[in-house]
């Protein structure tokens, strides 16, 4: 038994486990999901059910990705750009099956329904706004696009953060009542983004007094 | 003294004589229907409150019954929950026993009713209506009930009375969000102008599928408007105003540019954050298309008429 559990704990600190891990706990919520309906445990309205909790895993995928940069920042904990880049992709993938959900599952792809619905819901301006973003950013992920954008690669990337907003707005807004939620994850961006508004102020201010930068 | 729209009272009476000749087309589908397993049919023989009603004109008797467990289990009643499933379950601490109902302002005979007493003098009926929700989805409900028109005349409107304002419960102890003084100034209350309130498609429901009213989704008595927007459908009623102007209401003060007092169902006339063109039915699978909204939720033969002169999209 204890055997196991060291061999566990090696496993999980060699690095390449780790991600591995990793990568497969992400598809816990998507495993989850399809329990739930194989099951019928999503309620009265299972379509729009499964439409949200995809999502709300799109979101939370995305505030985790925002999360990485500060916790590096205030850690000093390395190496872990690969992990940002697997939470943005299962960003990418969860807000995918969100968008197949409302075109296939919900609309049947009946394109006059879903033209009205688009044209008339401001709410869903704001989830394509978000789903563009997160489309761009994650085909341009690999290393050889990175090379291939040069500078422009960053300029591209840091549109995470209207993302973030914009997928916050879409969220809020679709809602009648309850807005806890909305409000909750309304917070945890504001903290994210506060803190590399406050990394950027810093950083000038301490640049034009001449002092050495002391954060990336 | 008497309303002073002429359909009103006819109206009562043709509904009547219709559910009187209905009778044995209605006991043929239904044995056709228990020869074929209608399962609701076969639950309704055998425990149900009403098993056997009669079933008017204005009944959709071709529309399918949304499943009961989902409309059971999907309501919004936000003076408990602002989740459809803790409404359901926190509901159930609601006192509905007895239960009164006070009706006043401008009418003949005001005073307090008890639902027993009421019920009493009422032939309950059954009206399987289109039932949609202002956030797009809908359903199929049986409904157990009579016409609103009979209890206002029970208490003899006078013609200044051109409004109906609905009040319902305010039990603190069992409403969280009543507490909480949340989303809404309690207690919820809605209004319908007088034409609208004695419309013979406008009923008081105790019941659905044959049997009382859960809690959840109203009980012991509700207002169901088919035409207009759930919202309007108020919940466990305990007084009835007839007022000579139009009440505020619950939602429209909350948010005037999002839910007006008539919210009439308009397919055309989007909420401003999300299209009002199509409605999720519920229990229709995975894959399958949403509906496509009516005009009026497909009461524009019999409603149409009420709103003639009048610019839907400012009166939304």
């Amino acid at each position: 038994m204890m055997e196991k559990f060291t061999t566990f704990l090696t496993m999980i600190q060699s690095k390449n486990h780790r991600w591995s891990l990793i990568f497969t706990l992400c598809l816990l919520p998507l495993l989850g999901l399809l329990l739930d309906i194989i099951f019928n445990n999503l309620g009265s309205n299972p379509i729009q059910a499964l439409h949200i909790r995809l999502g709300d895993w799109s979101l939370r995928f995305l505030g985790i990705t925002l999360a990485i940069t500060p916790i590096q920042t205030i850690t000093h904990w390395r190496g872990m750009s690969d992990y940002r880049k697997l939470f943005g992709l299962y960003s990418f993938f969860y807000a995918t099956l969100h968008l197949l959900t409302y075109i296939a599952v919900d609309n049947n792809f009946m394109w006059g329904l879903i033209w009205t619905d688009i044209l008339e819901s401001p709410y869903i301006w704001f989830g394509i706004v978000t789903y563009v973003i997160v489309f761009l950013l994650g085909i341009t992920t690999s290393n050889w696009s990175k090379k291939l954008l040069g500078r422009n690669w960053k300029k591209l990337h840091r549109f995470i953060y209207i993302a973030g907003i914009a997928g916050v707005i879409h969220y809020f807004w679709q809602l009648k009542g309850n807005l806890a939620e909305p409000l909750l994850y309304a917070l945890i961006l504001f903290f994210l983004l506060g803190f590399r508004a406050l990394v950027e102020f810093t950083r000038r201010r301490l640049s034009k007094m001449m002092i050495p930068r002391r954060f990336e | 003294m008497i309303i002073k729209t002429t359909k009103a009272i006819p109206g009562h009476e043709i509904t009547d004589e219709k559910v009187f000749k209905e009778r044995r087309t209605l006991i043929k589908s239904m044995m056709a229907a228990t020869l074929v397993g209608n399962s609701q049919t076969l639950l309704a023989q055998s425990s149900a409150k009403w098993p056997t009603l009669a079933q008017s004109d204005l009944s959709a008797k071709t529309l399918t019954p949304t499943p009961e467990k989902l409309v059971k289990e999907y309501t919004n009643y936000y003076e408990f929950s602002f989740n459809k499933e803790d409404s359901t379950k926190l509901a159930q601490s609601l006192a509905i026993d007895p239960w009164s109902i006070e009706i006043s302002g401008e009418v003949e005979n005001a005073g307090k009713f008890y639902l027993e007493d009421i019920l009493r003098k009422q032939t309950l009926e059954e009206r399987i209506y289109r039932f949609r929700c202002v956030e797009a989805w809908s359903m199929v409900v049986p409904w157990v009930g009579f016409p609103l028109v009979n209890l206002l005349n029970m208490a003899k409107p006078l013609s200044s009375a051109n409004f109906v304002k609905f009040t319902t419960a305010q039990q603190p102890d069992v409403m969280p969000n009543l507490r909480n003084e949340s989303i809404l100034q309690w207690p919820y209350t809605e209004g319908l102008r007088i034409d609208e309130a004695v419309h013979p498609l406008t009923i008081l429901a105790v019941g659905m599928y044959g049997d009382a009213l859960p809690k959840q989704n109203g009980a012991p008595l509700r207002l169901i408007v088919p035409w207009k927007y759930g919202f309007k459908s108020a919940k466990a009623i305990v007084k009835i105003e007839l007022l000579k102007k139009a009440p505020l209401t619950s939602w429209n003060k909350s948010a005037p540019d999002e839910y007006g007092f008539y919210a009439n169902v308009n397919p055309s006339i989007p909420h401003p954050r999300w299209s009002q063109n199509s409605e999720r039915l519920l229990g229709s699978g995975f894959f399958t298309s949403r509906r496509q909204t009516e005009l009026f939720n497909g009461y524009g033969a019999q409603v149409a008429g009420l709103y003639s002169d009048m610019d839907l999209r400012h009166f939304f």
